[in-house]
């Protein structure tokens, strides 16, 4: 009897260890390449993709693994990464919607009131007043600046 | 018209990131976040180690010290773009 079935060896599942490439570069991806971009950080709207298809990739190769084992490896192999590419989706979701909760600052001056005076301490030590901001001739003119822009922000730490 | 970054950074945090950066405009320091709670943006024990951070805000204040335009984003991966800035400066009187 030809044992075509035994000789033929079982091949790679390709889509399997795509699909798993693309959801393990989906996180990092963001901060290091598209946070750069407002276009692609406002909504990380790329590594969603990359998500999407990673993981339409790995049930192509799941399938495959399952329906046909004669002809694809990559049962386990293939499980564990697709756990893991989910467990990888929904941290970037949490980690995502994390940076909406922020505090309301429902008094935070408003337009038309008058900022709140400070003292704080420049790079060189040196306290520094709003109201010397505010007066002070800017570097290359004899006139105070027309205006005074604050702004907070987190702090890297 | 003359930007000034306000965080809970110490100064030397600050002179690295301008050195780095090539930053030429004022940073200021608010380490217990007095000033970032006299705004109402103070974003409490949101800091790495617990600590009160500002939640990002800008006011564009002008020479009488009065707010002309401010942008209190909701989300702070979503920043004020420059041209919008520019373009509330601009109206400035």
């Amino acid at each position: 009897m030809a044992p075509e079935n035994v000789t033929e060896r079982r091949r790679r599942n390709w889509h399997l260890w795509a699909g798993f490439f693309l959801c393990l570069i989906a996180i990092p991806t963001y901060p290091f390449v598209f946070a750069r971009f407002p276009i692609t950080r406002d909504i990380p709207w790329v590594n969603f993709l990359f998500f999407g298809t990673g993981l339409g990739l790995l049930f192509c190769g799941l399938k495959r693994a399952f329906g046909q084992p004669q002809r694809y490896r990559g049962k386990t192999a293939g499980s564990i990464s697709a756990l893991f590419s989910v467990s990888a989706l929904s941290l970037f979701c949490f980690l995502i919607f994390q940076t909406r909760h922020l505090p309301a600052s429902a008094g935070a001056p408003r337009i038309g009131q008058k900022a709140p005076e400070f003292v704080l301490t420049d790079i060189n030590n040196q306290p520094v007043s709003l109201t010397s901001l505010l007066s002070t001739p800017l570097a290359h003119s004899s006139a105070p600046a027309k205006g005074v822009l604050l702004v907070f922000y987190r702090g890297y730490w | 018209m003359r930007p000034v970054a306000i965080s809970v950074d110490a100064p030397e945090v600050s002179r690295n990131l301008c050195r780095k950066k090539n930053y030429t405009y004022t940073f200021l320091s608010d380490p217990k976040a007095d000033v970032i709670r006299s705004y109402d943006l103070v974003h409490p024990g949101a800091g790495i180690n617990g600590q009160d951070i500002a939640r990002p805000g800008e006011f564009l204040l002008d020479s009488s010290g009065v707010v002309r335009w401010r942008n209190l984003t909701e989300d702070f991966r979503v920043r004020a773009r420059p041209e919008q800035i520019i373009e509330a400066a601009k109206a400035l009187p």
